[in-house]
């Protein structure tokens, strides 16, 4: 019975994304490319080189933070559409945490950028939970919103404040730094660090979060029901702004793992990082779960990495992978079609 | 003899339980056919399969003597049948006739043409009496228009097999005469129903003949004519059912509730409640009779915490309530079983384990320093499942896929199981079996007579004189009468209800 419904539970993405590598196949195919061989050095590679499994997981850090992001949010029945915003102001406060505090041991300084990364994103998710509560304002009108504030606020301080030659901020304090020389040379030199442990105890502190604890009690029953929710005397407008909070500030934690980990710095921007908006895609595929964010993650990372190779070898262009993605999410939006066709199959299965 | 509709043997299986076990139903042409059978028998389910909404794992399908395939609703439609659902399927902010037409809207240029809409929909809804504004939006409007909107939606997709579920749940008894006069004229015209009701008097009012089902299973079929309330109960629930509620003579104490000069408004800016006095004392039931749209639900809001007062108090306990916020005034000794289980009463993708706790989820044992103790909210769910009988396959079960009736008991066992000093209890039995309906009511006086105070909100006169110590009749958002029930007639109470001066002797 459980074994059935977790199959039954799984069975969308799974189908979504065979789908999603079958139609991008044909493309390929109808575009003169050898799909066979572009997929085959997609996935031997990011299953078995040191040095594209690592960027995967690299790659995996920042997606999982920012599904989670979305995710939490939705739970409460809110589209943050901010992540990227809240990420951005997010890797501002890390690396700027990085530069300025100095001569603390590294089990300080990184908590403390972290958390600075966590309460930017925080307060850039407060703003439009706000608004929501106490005003009704459409929340992914003020998250878009407050993207491009972020935006071309970021890069104004970079600008003004904290310039580097190179358009960009100086390299924050090793103290601060995430990344591993012992991590880099397991894998051949990628730019894995250990953020990627950070991001898996944020998807379980969100699991905890949401299912062990009264407050996660009061915010899916928000996202649920608010009329059932204001009757069972929950504080609909204090839980909106709550999953705001929370969701910015894992958003702000995805900008750490870019500051902090991959970069070391930060640059001015001349246009949005999509780390954000990746997080929509991851959220959606991983069925706002934990553990469904960190398998659509460590997919969505595998697919990018391993397109770098694709196009190495088979010279496939990587936006090919790009449509591949954006196929997959179709799909599992349209999950309706997947149910309808798996009712199909069912059917003749068992006459 | 050919039957309109028969179904055969039909089985179908929800996970952790069988919902229809070998189910025959066999409807003739121009019938009222009822189908009766406890909460969580399997009626719906039954329904849902005939309107192809649910696949049967067994058993076939006869529409006017052909074998179907009923895949999906669409085919209903065709095959000429409707359903008017227990939960309401419109879109709130459209129009009424853009439900009606929804799907299959006339067009011209591949444009709507809502006149010509609107036109039809007029014609249909005069030829069977069935009043609504084409224009009205599906919030504005009472539940018993909306109801006349769902009936309509079949008949303009000309259907001529109408299956009702439960459609006089929602109603007031007036909705309900309007009601059983339009199925009259339906099947007048050559229509045949499907009329799915605990109401056993409308049963033997309208309905030719009556399926009994109890567990899934099928019990049989009878001529209405050649049988009563009490047999139709008892073979539905396996027992005799008792139509009257025992009780003995109430002994009330000192006040609970106090309510003085209360001015509530209603959504749309009108003073509903209009300077009403009101007290409830414990040990008693008071019983609020009066037509709907008189300020019972605004009333109860304001009491509730859901709605602020304009003016006026509201003590609890001795305590002043008027305008907190549902948490105190819950933690000040209240309980509420609300009108409209589906927006308040549950969290629907809340397992029902989940929803026992709604009230008391943030006290121990339920946790401790925030930490949710699962084990110890389905232990009270499991407990409280036994107790009140709700039939669910587990506790995990989400609330959604349990029947209306057995989401009802849900509520009422989460409600009185807390033993509040005062209970509102707004139409608590609505959707419930007879079988259900008596051990409610028993345990509502069970808990007056644990010396609480019960404030019980209901349209149906029976429940009102069978169950309160006091009666208090409002009236234009006035208390305008406290009657007792041994003393005053239900002609007298309906006199009183549109707003006559009473002229019977006062109670105390
Ligand atoms: N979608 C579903 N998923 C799982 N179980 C279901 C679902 N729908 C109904 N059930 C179960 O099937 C049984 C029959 O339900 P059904 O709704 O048909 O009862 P009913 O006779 O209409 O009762 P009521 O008078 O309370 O409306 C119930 O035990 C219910 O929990
Ligand atoms: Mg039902």
């Amino acid at each position: 019975m459980r074994l059935q419904q977790i199959l039954f539970k799984l069975s969308v993405p799974v189908i979504a994304v065979a789908l999603g590598l079958l139609v991008g196949g044909i493309i390929m195919m109808s575009s003169g490319y050898d799909a066979f061989y572009a997929y085959s050095s997609l996935f031997s590679v990011i299953f078995t080189d040191p040095y594209y499994i690592g960027e995967t997981v690299r790659q995996m850090s920042p997606l999982i933070m920012s599904g989670l992001a979305v995710a939490f949010a939705f739970r409460t029945g809110l589209f943050n559409i901010g992540v990227e915003g809240q990420l951005l102001v997010g890797w501002l406060a890390s690396v700027y945490m990085g530069i300025t505090v100095e001569g603390v041991p590294a089990f300080i300084h990184v908590p403390l950028a972290i958390l600075a990364a966590a309460a930017a994103g925080a307060l850039w998710g407060v703003v439009p939970g706000y608004l929501k509560a106490r005003f009704r304002v459409h929340e992914v009108i003020t998250t878009i919103m407050m993207n491009y504030i972020a935006l071309h606020v970021t890069n104004s301080i970079i600008r003004n404040h904290m310039l580097a030659p190179g358009e960009r901020t100086e390299d924050i304090q090793s103290s601060a730094s995430l990344s591993s020389l012992f991590l880099q040379e397991i894998t051949d030199y990628s730019r894995l660090h250990y953020g990627i442990i950070v991001a898996i105890l944020a998807a379980v502190l969100m699991w905890y979060l949401l299912w062990k604890t009264t407050t996660g009690y009061e915010l899916r029953a928000v996202g649920f029901n608010q009329h059932a929710s204001n009757y069972a005397g929950i504080n609909v407008s204090k839980n909106i702004i709550l999953s705001m909070c929370i969701s910015g500030g894992f958003a702000g934690v995805a900008g750490a793992m870019e500051g902090l980990g991959t970069y070391q710095y930060m640059t001015i921007n001349a246009a949005f990082s999509g780390v954000g908006f990746d997080g929509i895609a991851v959220a959606l595929l991983g069925a706002n779960s934990a553990i469904g964010i960190i398998l659509a993650a460590g997919l969505f990372g595998g697919l990018k990495i391993g397109a770098l190779n694709m196009q190495a070898m088979a010279q496939v262009p990587p936006e090919l992978i790009t449509i591949v993605i954006a196929l997959i999410i179709f799909f599992v939006a349209s999950s309706y079609l997947v149910h309808w066709l798996r009712n199909r199959i069912n059917k003749r299965g068992k006459i | 003899m050919e039957y309109v509709i028969e179904m055969r043997d039909i089985r179908k299986e929800f996970p952790g339980i069988v919902a229809n076990d070998n189910i025959t139903l066999q409807v003739q042409k121009g019938e009222i056919h009822a189908l009766l059978g406890e909460n969580g028998a399997g009626k719906s389910t039954l329904m849902n399969v005939l309107f192809g909404l649910y696949q049967p794992e067994k058993g076939e399908i006869r529409v006017r003597g052909k074998k179907v395939e009923i895949t999906d609703p669409n085919i209903a439609n065709k095959l000429g049948i409707g359903m008017v659902h227990q939960h309401f399927m419109l879109v709130e902010n459209f129009t009424v006739t853009e439900n009606i037409v929804l799907g299959q809207e006339p067009r011209r240029r591949a444009q709507v043409d809502i006149k010509s809409a609107a036109k039809k929909v007029e014609e249909i809804s005069r030829q069977y009496g069935l009043r609504v504004d084409p224009y009205a939006r599906i919030e504005d409007i009472s539940v018993g228009m909306q109801q006349r909107v769902e009936i309509l939606k079949t008949l303009y997709r000309g259907a001529d097999i109408l299956i009702f579920d439960e459609p006089t749940a929602v109603l007031t008894p007036q909705e309900i005469k309007e009601l059983i006069q339009i199925m009259k004229r339906l099947i007048a015209e050559g229509k045949s129903i499907i009329l799915i009701t605990h109401k056993l008097k409308e049963i033997m009012e309208v309905c030719h003949r009556c399926t009994v089902i109890r567990r899934g299973k099928g019990i049989g079929t009878v001529d209405v004519a050649d049988t009563n309330r009490e047999e139709l109960a008892s073979m539905m629930v396996g027992r005799d059912v008792s139509f009257t509620t025992k009780k003995e003579k109430g002994n009330p104490q000192q006040e609970v509730l106090e309510i003085k000069n209360l001015v509530v408004k209603d959504s749309r800016g009108i003073p509903a409640v209009k300077g009403l006095d009101l007290t409830v004392r414990f040990g008693e039931i008071i019983g609020i009779a009066g037509v709907d749209g008189n300020g019972q639900t605004e009333l109860i809001e304001a009491i509730t915490g859901l709605r602020n007062a304009e003016s006026g108090e509201i003590h609890l306990n001795g305590k002043e309530i008027t305008n907190l916020k549902p948490r105190k005034v819950t933690e000040s000794g209240l309980g509420h079983i609300p009108q409209d289980r589906h927006k308040h009463g549950l969290v629907l993708d809340f397992s029902i384990g989940e929803n026992m706790v709604l009230q008391t989820y943030y006290q121990e044992p339920y946790s401790k320093y925030k930490q949710i103790k699962a084990p110890e909210i389905f232990k009270k769910a499991n407990q409280l499942i036994d107790q009140f009988d709700v039939r669910t396959p587990s506790v995990h079960t989400e609330a959604r896929a349990l029947s209306g009736g057995n989401q009802q008991k849900a509520i009422i066992a989460r409600e009185v199981d807390r033993s509040p000093d005062l209970l509102i209890a707004a139409q608590p039995t609505r959707g419930l079996d007879v079988g259900a309906i008596e051990f409610i009511h028993s345990k509502l006086i069970e808990e007056r007579d644990a010396n609480k105070a019960i404030l019980l909100l209901s349209f149906e006169l029976d429940e009102i004189m069978n169950v309160s110590d006091r009666i208090a009749v409002i009236y234009e958002g006035k208390i305008i009468a406290i009657v007792n029930p041994k003393e005053v007639t239900e002609q007298d109470l309906g006199l009183l209800m549109a707003g006559s001066k009473r002229t019977g002797k006062e109670e105390n």
